[in-house]
């Protein structure tokens, strides 16, 4: 597989699009959270129900289109590989939850895989939309059409005073989940993310890294997103979060304004030591893969870096994924491979750039 | 060390339990260790489930309560999925949706918690449903129309407003029947 069919596969058609706000703003997505009527839910473990969920889709959805929406394929986790499901996981396409679930799993994927629905995670259906950069309106209202897609040829479990029933307490209501990914460095460097984090979960949503375990965040990518799922509309959960990362994009623009006044220096030769780094190391372990990484976007974005695309950022922090890197390298490598594999896939991708020059 | 459940396998899980003062050590293999649930949770919910294991009163709800009443609620079983009010307890995740229904004394206070103080659903509703709410309410709004028309003795009102309760019944009934899965 030459590079560049590798990245395509690894990347998912959507991702080429440029959204708004993008020099900030990752993606936007948009969970819903939905169970059938009088079927016990995948978390009461009874295969039978779960295999009747699955058959459902199967039939309703299985190769059908819906608006923008096209060619809905079936992928069921029993019959993946390890390392296809490890790759699913990596595209956030599925849930690590839902590749344990090799019995009756399987997701339901559009051909721009914008869209995925997972069948038998914890609930019986999860739907999952994302959209390039700061998109939160347009894609609520995809994922409400969407809904009503399903519900034309599904039962939901519905009641009148919980709203949507959900396996978990915490999403009974609108089963409503919206995420906005933000790359935040200069407010990361700054030392400003440890008093704004406690401020936003005051307002009753939830900061967490995207990569990385715990409160550290790898490349210096934050996801934000609602909380509550009951007592608030679809709309009005949708616009706070949306005020919310407005006031952060704004800080971090004010922030990238600041160091590059105080110390422009400094943050340049720290931009071009990770860009040198990134061309030239040999083993680079995942985590200064990401610190990199993240410098090098901020490069382009605030125009120190030209002639490299944007999308490197989003695009290697996919790709050095062990799943992936194991994908390119068509066997699994111990942590040790993975880290000189790593560094070569990253030295091709740059080189890729300069050919496109 | 062997497994102590099977003896077959090695013994890779090592728990230590204090109960009451006595201390308890278990020693299971992988499997085993998942079967008794020892296991159960991947990163994210284990994270969720001390969250939520810890926001929910049901030790100080369990104590407050004679002891009679504790073990009937200990016991008291979803008739949807069989699952108890012990396991939902332990898991904090819900069966099947007449959950809802079979632990609703003990929910809301757990919803209070998580969704800031809100019990209610205000969002969207399903269009089948949707239609059925409006109806509901209409029968309702018409049901006091009737009381007041047979108050006031009239009759001929009343027989209309009466038809057209039957009506919307029964377009409720229809919907229900209708459609699968």
């Amino acid at each position: 597989m030459s590079l560049q069919d590798f990245i395509n596969d690894a990347i998912s058609p959507w991702m080429n699009n440029e959204g708004n706000d993008s020099d900030i703003v990752l993606s936007t997505r948009i969970r819903l959270a939905r169970n059938l009527e009088q079927v016990p839910f995948p978390t009461s473990q009874d295969q039978e129900s779960q295999q009747k969920v699955l058959q459902h889709v199967e039939q309703e959805f299985n190769e059908q289109s819906y608006e923008s929406f096209k060619q809905f394929q079936l992928v069921k986790i029993g019959e993946l590989e390890p390392i296809e499901k490890r790759v699913l996981v990596e595209k956030h396409l599925i849930s690590p939850n839902l590749a344990e679930n090799t019995e009756t799993g399987a997701v339901l994927i559009s051909e721009n895989e914008q869209a995925s629905i997972m069948v038998n995670e914890e609930d019986h259906l999860r739907i999952q939309l994302y959209y390039p950069g700061f998109e939160l309106s347009e894609a609520l209202q995809q994922a409400q059409k969407l809904d009503d897609w399903f519900e034309e040829r599904t039962r939901y479990a519905f009641d009148e005073h919980k709203g949507y029933l959900t396996s978990c307490p915490t999403n009974v209501g609108t089963g409503l989940r919206a995420s906005i990914m933000m790359h935040l460095p200069a407010l990361t460097i700054t030392n400003q993310m440890n008093q704004i984090v406690p401020e936003i979960n005051k307002l009753g949503l939830v900061v967490r890294g995207i990569y990385g375990e715990g409160s550290e965040a790898l490349g210096q990518l934050y996801q934000i997103s609602n909380q509550m799922t009951l007592g608030k509309s679809e709309e009005d959960i949708v616009e706070d979060l949306k005020s919310v990362v407005k006031q952060v994009i704004e800080s971090e623009r004010k922030a990238r304004e600041w160091i590059m006044q105080q110390s422009g220096i400094q943050l340049e030769d720290r931009i071009f030591r990770s860009y040198g780094v990134l061309a030239h190391s040999r083993i680079i372990e995942s985590k200064e893969a990401a610190k990199c990484l993240s410098d090098v976007r901020l490069g382009i974005d605030i125009g120190l870096i030209k002639n490299v695309s944007k999308n490197i950022l989003n695009e290697l922090m996919v790709l050095t994924q062990p799943g992936f890197l194991q994908h390119y390298a068509k066997k699994s490598l111990h942590p040790n491979e993975r880290d000189w594999f790593r560094a070569n896939l990253i030295r091709e991708r740059l080189q890729l750039e300069q050919y496109k020059n | 060390m062997q497994c102590q459940k099977c003896h077959d396998h090695e013994a890779a899980v090592h728990y230590t339990q204090v109960v009451n003062g006595q201390k308890k050590e278990v020693h299971l293999c992988e499997q085993c260790a998942h079967e008794e649930g020892y296991m159960n949770f991947t990163n994210e919910s284990l994270s969720l489930h001390h969250f939520l294991t810890n926001m929910f009163p049901f030790d100080q709800a369990v104590n407050q309560q004679p002891k009679e009443q504790v073990q009937r609620n200990q016991v008291m079983t979803c008739e949807g999925c069989g699952l108890t009010y012990a396991q939902f307890r332990r898991k904090g995740k819900f069966g099947c949706s007449q959950c809802y229904e079979t632990f609703d004394s003990y929910l809301n206070p757990i919803f209070k918690r998580v969704h800031s103080g809100n019990t209610e659903h205000v969002g969207k509703i399903p269009k089948r449903i949707g239609g059925q709410l409006h109806k509901r309410k209409e029968i309702d709004q018409l049901k006091k129309e009737l009381q007041q028309l047979i108050e006031d003795e009239n009759f001929e009102e009343a027989a209309h407003i009466r038809d057209r309760i039957r009506t919307l019944n029964q377009e409720i009934d229809e919907s229900n029947k209708g459609g699968d899965a």
